[in-house]
């Protein structure tokens, strides 16, 4: 009998409490306790997280790189959302 | 169309940008990548074995401790391996199937027996000194899930070497019965480890692709030159010889020369003809069959129960 | 006389913490899979750990320039005094999960009364080792509930592994002269008083597992007074050998 495939899950950490969660891979899961304990086991075993977050892969909506210019490329031209566009005389603090 | 991806993604590589899984890439690239990175990965897998072996007969309780620690490091490099193939469109059970069905290769390294507690010390100071300067040379690779991949591996591997050197060092300046082992063990995995890095570059077949898209970054000779001048000292500090009579500094070069190497061997190792081939297979594919029921009883209570969470 | 008994008292412990340790250890890439496989190490890792703290205290309450070490390596099986479960073989994956599911449990319960020890130290091991457990005995008794719940197959093999060990789950709670004296001077603890709890523990998990529990028949002891199964040589001689062999080493 052939095997059938344990699911994927992807495994986000919080390096330290307070910090965005970051990706760190992926794991073999058929549960989400499973999912859990295995992240922790593969993934924190130098004590590189505070916090876990496991989502099954195919739960993961992702852009395409097609997308790439018409999604990223319209917010090349907008400079205005950087506080560097402001020219403001040095004299005045605290801005 | 597929001529304009080529060269738009020729021109991404040569200009140093990564390549993810969705991503256009020719057919051959996915194929070369596949091909490398499993065998890589059923490399850590496979290497668990000969380490393996000596876990139960450790003479310290740190010494074990370590050894389990590091044994268990290779199985998460088989695993963060596995899954950066498997973003290419292949599951682990068809990896796992290649590897069992001998469609897939391992290093060859491996195929050779651990015959004394000494062996555990040249692994991890000689053929894990030889995968970290692979390792640290593939962080650079062009595709990305290899490459950070590859970026984990290293940060971990630093104390696999640095324990096998520690072994070495304490058995050489041991009792004369355990200094007899340690030169014994360098002198068996010495010209094995050398062979890791593969055949010369005018012999290997893969080399030319690989290079010209970035997935391999130095040749097999040029890393295989860096861990000899690298290793040699290592081996002068803990009174240790090299088992090479043509070993000589090149003061022109300023690098070592060294002797021939037996790739006779090499081949007939790598086409299953080794001390371990059939038992390392073997054993892998006996846990693996013996796991079968506890996967499909996961499974089976997960579909029971929606991912484990009990409806009630 | 109370140094000479709370070493006989450490050092049972740091027997128990190595033998399961050891037992564990011989998973090492022969898990069902590789999440599993790094799991048991994990956990192997952890009772290493453990040994290694309550034999160094061990062998510091030994004087003589003792070792743990040397109290590892170089004692004989009769010298061992673990709980016969601890040294029970791997078996299939469930005969493991229930050993460790078992044990996990007591332990759980033993070492949350450890803390409260007037002896510093053990109480300081049991606050390290209590965070371990904890997770382990979560690891376990979510394997019991998956198997026991899960195939026709599992089911089956889950519940002959708890009929099996079920016999040496007794000797867990038995207090021989060293335990009674140790819980008088409040340094050791009293496991007859954790039984209630262990029970309700296991109970439960076997329910949520659709698994029965055994009659309480046939229950066999011996190990604090150093009577094992066969199993506890082979395993002795394996992890013992090369200290043996080579008397004089430094490893
Ligand atoms: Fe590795
Ligand atoms: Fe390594």
């Amino acid at each position: 009998m052939s095997d059938k495939n344990m699911p994927t899950w992807e495994v986000f950490l919080q390096p330290k409490t307070g910090a965005p969660f970051q990706h760190a891979g992926n794991i073999h899961a058929t549960d989400e306790e499973m999912a859990l304990q295995n992240a922790r086991e593969i993934y924190t075993r130098r004590q590189e997280g505070t916090c876990i977050w496991v989502v099954k892969t195919e739960d993961i909506v992702s852009s395409n790189p097609d997308d790439q210019e018409s999604f990223f490329d319209p917010a090349n031209d907008k400079l205005y959302r950087y506080p560097t566009f402001f020219k403001v005389s040095k004299k005045a603090k605290g801005l | 169309m597929s001529a304009d991806n080529e060269i738009i993604f020729q021109k991404k590589i040569d200009s140093g940008l990564k390549i993810e899984p969705k991503d256009w890439m020719p057919d051959k690239y996915r194929k070369h990548l596949i091909r490398q990175i499993s065998q890589h990965a059923h490399s850590e897998i496979i290497g668990m074995q000969p380490e393996g072996n000596w876990i139960t007969r450790a003479p310290s309780l740190r010494a074990k401790m370590v050894l389990i620690a590091k044994v268990q490091d290779e199985a998460g490099h088989g695993l963060y391996l596995y899954s950066a193939t498997e973003t290419l469109g292949i599951t682990r059970n068809e990896l796992i199937e290649q590897l069992q069905s001998g469609k897939a290769k391992y290093s060859s390294i491996f195929n050779y027996p651990t015959l004394t507690w000494a062996d555990i010390g040249a692994i991890g100071w000689l053929v894990d000194g030889a995968a970290i300067v692979n390792q640290q040379s593939l962080r650079g690779t062009s595709f990305g899930p290899y490459s950070r991949a590859m970026v984990r591996i290293c940060k971990e591997e630093s104390f696999h070497q640095r324990q096998g050197y520690e072994i070495m060092s304490k058995m050489s300046n041991g009792t004369p019965e355990q200094h007899e082992m340690a030169q014994d063990a360098l002198n068996r995995w010495w010209w094995p480890s050398l062979m890791m890095f593969g055949p010369h570059d005018a012999d290997s077949s893969h080399t030319s692709n690989a290079m010209k898209w970035k997935i391999k970054r130095e040749t097999n000779d040029d890393l295989r030159q860096l861990f000899i001048d690298r290793t040699v000292k290592q081996a002068d500090l803990i009174g240790l010889e090299i088992p090479d009579p043509d070993l000589k500094w090149n003061p022109e070069t300023k690098h070592y020369d060294f002797g021939k190497i037996d790739w006779e061997e090499f081949w007939e190792v790598v086409n299953g003809n080794g001390f371990c081939n059939k038992e390392r297979i073997n054993n892998h594919i006996s846990s693996h069959e013996e796991g079968q029921w506890v996967r499909e009883a996961a499974l089976a209570y997960a579909e029971k129960t929606q991912n484990g969470v009990e409806n009630e | 006389m109370t140094k000479e008994l709370l070493y006989k008292y450490v050092l049972a412990l740091g027997d128990d913490a190595l033998i399961i340790g050891q037992r564990l250890s011989q998973w090492a890439y022969k898990g069902p899979f590789l999440e599993e496989d790094i799991a048991l190490s994990n956990i192997s890792l952890d009772m290493f750990g453990r040994a290694n703290l309550f034999l160094e205290y061990a062998a510091t309450l030994k004087g003589d320039g003792a070792t743990a070490d040397e109290l590892a390596f170089k004692r004989n099986e009769r010298e061992f005094c673990n709980h016969i479960l601890c040294e029970q073989p791997n078996g299939n994956f469930a005969d493991t999960m229930v050993r460790q599911f078992f044990l996990d449990a007591f332990n759980k319960l033993f070492l949350q009364k450890l803390i409260e020890s007037k002896d510093e130290q053990l109480s300081a091991i049991a606050q390290k080792s209590i965070k371990e457990t904890t997770y382990h005995l979560r690891h376990s008794s979510k394997w019991i509930i998956r198997l026991g719940d899960g195939t026709a197959e599992s089911h089956a093999k889950v519940q002959s592994a708890i009929n099996n060990l079920w016999m040496f789950t007794d000797e867990l709670f038995e207090s021989n002269k060293i335990d009674h004296e140790m819980v008088k001077q409040k340094i050791g603890v009293d496991c007859s008083l954790i039984k209630v709890e262990w029970d309700k523990i296991i109970d439960e998990v076997l329910s949520e597992a659709t698994l029965s529990r055994p009659e309480n028949s046939n229950m066999l002891s011996g190990g604090r007074a150093g009577i094992h199964t066969e199993h506890l040589g082979h395993l002795l001689s394996d992890m013992q050998y090369l200290q043996r062999a080579y008397p004089d080493a430094k490893w």
